[in-house]
């Protein structure tokens, strides 16, 4: 039974069906996967094999005993924020050592519901605090497309996992761009659904108020499937939305007509240094959805500028006091002290890794007292004007055509010494998240030196149905998802 | 970013973070804070004295659940996570003096 490993959801949950294959006999062959890359590739943290054939025994079970859920025995690699009892959750951060989590996520609950098999964690920036995965304290992960490139940041364990075909499908989050940027980097398809889609309960928070967390796939259909199994209200997470979710996954049909809908390019998403080849492959697209009957339009996003300088004041604000939990008393690493305030300062210095310290400083810092309303209260502000720029934009039109990134996936090392460097590479993602709505990565291209390029698909608040319609469409009319690395 | 904004010492925000910083981590995350701070100041260019803050970008209001009692978390599971535990509670440095 070769080759399972290289297969999509979908594929599989049909051969699933007809008995053509077993959960294990796919738990197998994409733990053979991981055997042959993952020692190039780097992308888990923590692989429990029995555990997981263990799972794939008893989702055959399951299916015998008559259930035919779409996810039933499709093995999914982990997010290492995410908490699954009885296994640790480092959130890549030698703060989190010897921790196990004590209880389930919501989205692991309705995964385990599912029956989707749990296979490892994947490894992601410490706190999903960066866009390189190159911050991280326990791990290192390459761009499967090119070993000495990033696989992009913070769910590059997700993203590199799913490229190799080490997983079938992935969990991640998205704070600032942290599924689709990763998923842009390894030429995967990535969604951030809108804010209160998704539960958080279980999700290490980094910042509340812009987490989010979704799938990366290897085609946009996966997504769909995987997001029926994640989405919706959670009496455990009081900013999830009470509201009936659709069934996206089956929604998606052979048909890739876009008769009827409109489109719009704001012109600000082509920023001034975005890379050449880039900007054709996003036009291209853009060209190519025209040919599928859709209309295009311009449409202006004119405060998506300021997005980097209100997203790194609301999101380090908020990881100050989210992160203020660690501190050596309850769970984690703890180093010990004359009292509290001396354990506290030493746990944290040496538990956080710089990135991680930069941005708890920041985020106390602009909350302080005399500075609140000046960087705060500003930034909530401006947050409003991006919010209402998506609002208008969407008065317009159905979907809207970004590319994800500025420049495909870059060499490690590249940008390191220069935090803000890093930090402007989020430009294109980080509007969305502050705005709330959704939107996906689907691949649109690649580099000349061979690195994937990614097409941004946004959709207003809850409207995942036509934004997944429109990835679908375009990705089932070009061949660029088919790709596959050679690892070497 | 107001006017009588002297910048930010790393060092003493530091300490409110509770985080002890070597010298050399002063030194560097001054200079790259600094450098982050210049650039969210491009944010004085807008007129917001008339916009409303937001907080959370799809707002919900007033929620309520069911006052009933449900299933806690395993108390061995929670104290197995401590770094110094004893008798089922979670072992500290002393804080007041005799």
């Amino acid at each position: 039974m070769a080759d399972l490993h290289k297969l999509t959801i979908s594929e599989l949950s049909e051969k699933l069906a007809t008995g053509e294959c077993s959960s294990v006999d796919i738990v197998t062959d994409v733990l053979s996967s991981i055997d042959a890359n993952d020692g190039k590739v780097g992308a888990y943290l923590t692989l429990n094999r029995e555990d997981a054939l263990a799972q794939a025994k008893a989702a055959d079970e399951r299916r015998a005993a008559g259930e035919n859920l779409p996810m039933l025995g499709i093995p999914v690699a982990i997010k290492d924020l995410l908490n699954v009892k009885g296994q640790p959750c480092t959130c890549s951060s030698k703060i989190l050592e010897g921790y196990t989590a004590p209880y389930d996520a919501t989205v692991i609950a309705k995964l385990r519901e599912a029956g989707a098999i749990l296979l490892g964690r994947v490894n992601m920036d410490e706190f999903a605090m960066g866009s390189s995965t190159e911050n991280a304290a326990l791990g290192k992960t390459s761009n499967p497309w090119n070993l000495d490139h990033v696989p992009g940041g913070s769910s590059g364990g997700s993203a590199a996992s799913v490229a190799s075909d080490e997983a079938i499908a992935s969990l991640g989050s998205d704070t600032g761009g942290s599924i689709r940027q990763p998923a842009a980097f390894c030429g995967c398809v990535g969604v951030k659904p809108t804010y209160g889609r998704v539960s958080r309960f279980g999700l290490t928070a980094f910042a509340s108020s812009l987490d989010q967390i979704g799938p990366i796939t290897k085609t946009v259909k996966d997504s769909a499937m995987l997001m029926d199994a994640i989405c919706g209200h959670d009496a455990m997470d009081s900013s999830s939305i009470e509201m009936d979710v659709p069934t996206f996954g089956k929604k998606l049909t052979g048909d890739t007509s876009l008769a009827g809908m409109k489109l719009g390019l704001p012109k600000e998403y082509f920023v001034e240094g975005m890379d050449p080849e880039v900007e054709k492959s996003v036009r291209d697209a853009v060209e190519h959805c025209k040919s599928l009957g859709a209309e295009i339009i311009d449409v202006s996003l004119p405060n998506a500028k300021y997005a980097i300088a209100v997203y790194y004041i609301i999101a380090t604000a908020e990881a100050s006091a989210n992160l203020a939990r660690f501190d050596g008393i309850r769970y984690g690493m703890r180093i010990d002290g004359k009292d509290p305030a001396d354990l506290y300062g030493k746990t944290r210095a040496a538990g956080f890794g710089p990135e991680v310290k930069r941005r708890v400083i920041l985020g106390t810092y602009v909350l302080s007292s005399g500075y609140y309303d000046a960087y705060y209260k500003k930034a909530q502000k401006v947050r409003t004007l991006i919010r209402d720029d998506f609002k208008k934009a969407f008065e317009q039109c159905d979907a809207i055509l970004a590319p994800v990134t500025p420049t495909p996936a870059y060499k490690k090392g590249d940008k390191t010494d220069d935090p803000l460097k890093m930090y402007l590479d989020d430009i294109l993602t980080t509007p969305v998240n502050l705005a709330g709505n959704c939107a996906l990565s689907v691949p649109c291209g690649f580099a000349s030196n061979g690195m994937p390029i990614g097409l941004q698909i946004i959709g207003d608040d809850f409207q995942e149905e036509t934004m997944l319609k429109v990835g679908h469409a375009y990705e089932q009319t070009t061949e660029w998802h088919t790709r596959k690395p050679e690892i070497s | 970013m107001s006017e009588e904004n002297t910048g930010m010492d790393v060092g003493y925000v530091a300490k409110l973070a509770c985080i002890d910083l070597t010298e050399e981590e002063k030194t560097q995350f001054q200079g790259q804070l600094d450098q982050v701070l210049h650039y969210v100041e491009q944010l004085n260019e807008l007129d917001v004295s008339d916009v409303e803050p937001t907080a959370h970008a799809i707002p919900v209001f007033n929620v309520f659940r069911k006052d009933e009692i449900g299933t806690s978390l395993n108390h061995q599971d929670v104290i197995d996570n401590a770094p110094s535990a004893a008798d089922g509670h979670v072992r500290v440095p002393k804080i007041i003096d005799q």
